[in-house]
């Protein structure tokens, strides 16, 4: 190499230097952090071995899970609607296991084993170690218990794993409402905390289940178990216990519950109940509806096909997601708006012919009474149910005002219930036609939305939420569910705050008192629509029948109901709620095809109503000792 | 310093070249940096042999990646260090072109986006840019006289922060800081001013905070919380350090011998033929074998060392010395994070770890290495 003057020379031994400088102050500094990995592993292999050895060497500490206990279900009066149970589970452990073809042979004898079992129990076999237990049949009985413990000294490697499950006491009773477990998927897999779950197989998949499945769930513990060469457990030496989940206390009446699912039973429907002081959820039937003991232990797939095909879609949640026309049930609410915004007087009446026309419009819209009600006031509208006065009144209040009204009431809107699934229903509005239909508003739509036919669509749920609203004069709240959690048996109860929506505005209390009273008249009044359920009342109710279309009958046609079939047959509804002066309970009721709201869905909501008033706790204060008390025994 | 006599020693046996020497200079081998290479090849594979569950089709395909990679060391050996240096500019151009694709369409693979595939395979750009780096790094810094002065400093330190953080964008945390670190070592080895190391330092503790909370993902977070304490989810991110630990600390000083490892054997120990291959080692060899495997290490960081100090010119120099710090931290960051004193990156443990694409990346950079060692002018006497 050559070198081309001094000063470069200079440098280059310069650089050398600093180089070499530098090298040896990394070579200091990687002996010093070789010097701190020695002495890590000096501390790990030499000061602590004795340590590390007696978790590893000959025992094996494992760490395992245990999964905590799932909170209880009760009513509001402590009746259990979600328990665990313990169930049997027989495993074999293959490294104990001599010849395991004649040990299965056994067991055959001694309990019910199908191809099924025998397919996952191989499938298994391969994936796990052989010093765990494999599963080959779930859910033995007692008898098959017993058989196989007798046995238990012939049957080296076989045990019988005790473990708990969901069960639900009261079947079929409300399980749209608490929904069921079942066993975690993959997709819940990736959402969850694995490590919380790392010994749960069973999730919240539907309902009141499903909503608080966090509070239900609890916090996993931890054991760290020494086991020897062969993994069985030799000892416990450290223990996290589990926190168990928390139970809930929901607000529903089982009693009240139990009789509109019976009432129900012969036509599929759907029943909300609501204490309209705070909105508490006192009953919310969905007809049909399942047995979610059958999710949880994994429902085969015949059973699940017939359930989720079945045309009477007894896994849908009418309650909630069930979209009807409200028909005349919205006559009350139709009347408010009409008082309210000052486009009627109290006293105004019109003559009903039994139809109505527009002017330029060849069509006759019908009253549901033929010859017609002949002079009509409001009050008179509201209990015989005239669809004329409300054809003339809609009219009047146009589009504008009925949708901006009604919406007040919540309709078109969720409620906000604490389960999950709700939907919208529909409260049409010019602009809501413009944008999903790019058509304009017509007239006669305006007619039909004023007996809640057309367009419009509401969800039982929320038809109770606004019929507690009438109740309350104004005053809404969140439907809830959930009454009160405790964080474990025997605690105090902690009551779930109420939460209020947004009242509706009252400009003269004296309009609210008149539809009341008309209400009061459907039920009480001599040509009541539902007059057929006031004998032998013990308490008032103010309420409303509907009738809601399934389809259009053509314009000269007459509605017989023996011709159509039962599938097309008109829907019955009833809202109503009582006593009326001091308002407990609102109602809403739809029987699908039931036909006639007044002969049909009346009667059962009165049912209902009996048993959850006819039973209240003196005063309705002592609420929450009942509760207390119910829990404890 | 004893690598500081064996250069002088080793300057005086060139002077008296013997005919194997001379043979193996023609082929650009180092033989003190082969059979270093060599045997930690062979120790990993003894290892693997025992963590794969004494898979032969594993040792074979680990056996297939280490012959490949002994190709590239040798091809890249033939390669002088200037030519390496004239295609400084343009390996670093691609390099970076290749993350910027990967950013915008490469393939993701375990949460991160690392490979660009180019239809007849898939390649990690990161890869290229863990030489490349120091290779730009190095040849901008020996353009001008040393130490640098400002304005290269601050040149050198963009060439490096780039890539680093296109890297951790990706994000590939282990690896940026690889890059990073690679361009700063050649950096400290131009002589970077001391002052300005401490307040750099001082700045980087300061602005930690800001690090923590802004810039790591909640799993780089976790990582390191799990570290302070592994018991606080033994289940989840503190099970591979208990385990390992556990691994480590039952092997005692003599080890449970080859084949002996309970932990690994019974599936108590994740990632053991790749990241945590160490805590099996540690098991079977105990302190011992530790000690051994150690002063390889040792010796092969030593013999790059030697190699930097005698290198002829600026470039080849700090690039050496660069390359060979590096392969220092990714002794001293896998072993740390095995053993429990340093967060869970995913670095392998060089020349040991099953598989891993670095290991072509490694050999490659001994190949350079061998390059500048065996591409030296002799000074005629």
């Amino acid at each position: 190499m050559a070198f081309n003057s001094k000063q470069t020379l200079k440098d280059h031994f310069h650089e050398t230097q600093i180089f070499n400088q530098r090298v040896l102050i990394a070579a200091v500094f990687m002996v010093l952090l070789f010097l701190l990995l020695l002495s890590r592993l000096v501390y790990l292999q030499i000061t602590n071995q004795q340590h590390y050895s007696t978790l590893s060497e000959n025992n094996r500490v494992s760490i395992r899970p245990i999964a905590p206990t799932r909170g209880l279900i009760f009513d509001r009066n402590g009746i259990l609607l979600a328990q665990n149970l313990p169930s049997f589970t027989l495993e074999i452990i293959p490294e104990h296991v001599k010849d395991l073809d004649a040990t299965l042979e056994k067991l055959k004898q001694l309990v019910a084993i199908n191809e099924d079992d025998l397919k996952e129990f191989k499938n298994n076999l391969r994936k796990k170690r052989r010093f765990e237990g494999i599963p080959l049949r779930s859910r033995l009985s007692d008898e098959e218990v017993a058989r196989v413990s007798v046995q238990e000294n012939e049957l080296p490697g076989v045990i019988i794993k005790a473990q708990l499950s969901r069960h639900y006491p009261q079947g079929k009773l409300a399980s749209h409402a608490v929904g069921y477990v079942s066993r975690i998927n993959e997709n819940e897999l990736r959402k969850l905390n694995a490590s919380n779950y790392s010994a749960t197989t069973h999730i919240g998949k539907v309902g009141i289940e499903r909503t608080y499945e966090d509070l239900l769930h609890g916090k996993v513990g931890f054991q760290h178990i020494e086991t020897n060469a062969q993994g069985r457990v030799l000892r416990v030496l450290e223990r996290t216990l589990p926190v168990s989940g928390k139970n809930l206390y929901l607000n529903m009446d089982v009693k009240a519950q139990a009789i509109a699912e019976k009432s129900l039973a012969e036509n599929n429907g759907a029943l909300v109940a609501i204490d309209p002081r705070n909105g508490a959820v006192l009953a919310i039937a969905s007809m049909p509806i399942y047995d979610p003991n059958l999710f949880v232990h994994g429902i085969s797939s015949k059973a699940y096909k017939a359930l989720s095909t079945s045309p009477e879609r007894p896994l849908f949640n009418r309650a909630l997601r069930g979209q009807y026309p409200p028909g005349s049930t919205i006559k009350p609410m139709m009347g408010l708006a009409g008082l309210e915004l000052n486009q009627l007087k109290q006293h105004d009446d019109i003559n009903c012919p039994g139809w109505y026309m527009l002017k330029n419009d060849e069509r006759r819209y019908r009253d549901w009474k033929k010859e017609g009600h002949k002079h009509t006031d409001l009050d008179k509208a509201i209990t015989e149910s005239c669809d004329v006065f409300f054809y003339d009144l809609a009219l009047t209040l146009g589009i504008d005002n009925i949708s901006s009204y009604l919406a007040q009431f919540g309709l078109g809107e969720k409620t906000g219930i604490d389960l999950r699934g709700e939907l919208d229903g529909l409260n049409p509005s010019r602009k809501w036609k413009r944008r999903t239909r790019n058509l304009p508003w017509f007239p006669g739509e305006t007619l039909i939305t004023g007996i809640g036919q057309g367009f419009m669509l509401t969800t039982p749920l929320q038809l109770a939420n606004a019929t507690a609203a009438i109740a309350t004069m104004g005053k809404r709240f969140k439907p809830r569910m959930l009454y009160g959690i405790q964080d474990q048996q025997y605690q105090p109860i902690k009551k779930t705050k109420t939460e209020s929506l947004p009242p509706i505005p009252i400009s003269e209390a004296k309009n609210w008192h008149y539809v009341i009273k008309s209400m009061r008249n459907v039920v009480h009044g001599l040509h009541g629509t539902a007059r057929g359920i006031k004998y032998n009342l013990k308490y008032d109710i103010a309420g409303k029948t509907g009738t809601a279309q399934v389809f259009g009958i053509a314009q000269d046609a007459e509605y017989k109901k023996e011709e159509i079939a039962k599938k097309l047959q008109d829907h019955a509804l009833f809202i109503g709620y009582a006593p009326i002066d001091k308002p407990r309970i609102a109602v809403a009721l739809i029987v699908e095809n039931g036909g006639s709201g007044g002969a049909v869905a009346a009667p059962i909501v009165r049912k209902v109503m009996d048993q959850y008033l006819l039973n209240l706790p003196p005063e309705d204060k002592n609420t929450e000792n009942k509760i207390n008390g119910a829990a404890i025994q | 310093m004893n690598w500081q006599n064996s250069s002088t020693s080793g300057f005086q046996e060139e002077n008296r070249i013997s005919t194997g020497r001379r043979l193996l200079y023609r082929f650009h081998i180092d033989l003190p940096l082969w059979i270093g290479i060599m045997l930690l090849s062979a120790m990993g594979m003894v290892v693997l042999y025992s963590a794969g569950d004494q898979s032969v089709e594993l040792l074979n395909r680990q056996f297939v990646r280490l012959f490949i990679a002994f190709i590239v060391m040798l091809a890249v050996a033939q390669i002088s260090p200037s030519t390496l240096k004239h295609w400084a500019p343009w390996m670093f151009g691609i390099g970076l072109l290749m993350l910027i694709a990967v950013l915008a369409f490469g393939e993701v693979g375990k949460g991160a986006q690392r490979w660009l595939n180019l239809g007849f395979f898939r390649f990690q750009p990161s890869e290229l840019m863990k030489i490349a780096v120091p290779i730009m790094t190095a040849w901008y810094l020996a353009e001008a006289p040393l130490p640098p002065r400002t304005m290269r400093i601050i040149i050198a330190t963009i060439i490096v922060l780039v890539p680093t953080l296109l890297i951790a964008k990706q994000p590939d945390l282990g690896t940026s800081l690889l890059i990073a670190s690679s361009g700063i070592f050649v950096l400290l080895l131009a002589g970077l001013g001391w002052r300005l190391i401490i307040s750099v330092f001082v700045l980087m503790i300061a602005s930690a905070p800001v690090f923590w909370n802004y810039l790591l993902h909640d799993y780089q977070r976790q990582r390191i919380m799990t570290l302070f304490n592994p018991e606080s989810d033994p289940l989840g991110s503190g099970y591979h350090i208990i385990q390992s630990t556990i691994a480590i600390g039952s092997g005692g000083i003599y080890g449970k011998g080859w084949l002996n490892g309970t932990q690994s054997h019974l599936d108590f120990l994740p990632e053991r033929s790749t990241d945590f291959v160490f805590a099996v080692f540690s098991e079977e060899f105990g302190f011992l074998g530790i000690l051994l495997l150690l002063a390889v290490y040792i010796a092969v960081i030593s013999r790059g060392l030697v190699i930097a100090v005698n290198a002829q010119d600026t470039f080849s120099r700090l690039l050496a010395g660069s390359l060979t710090l590096t392969f220092f931290v990714y002794v001293f960051v896998n072993i740390g994070m095995v053993s429990g004193i340093l967060p869970v990156v995913g670095l392998p443990l060089p020349l040991i770890s099953y598989g891993g694409t670095s290991m072509v990346t490694i050999m490659a950079a001994f190949g350079i290495l061998m390059s500048i060692q065996t591409h030296r002018k002799l000074v005629s006497t």
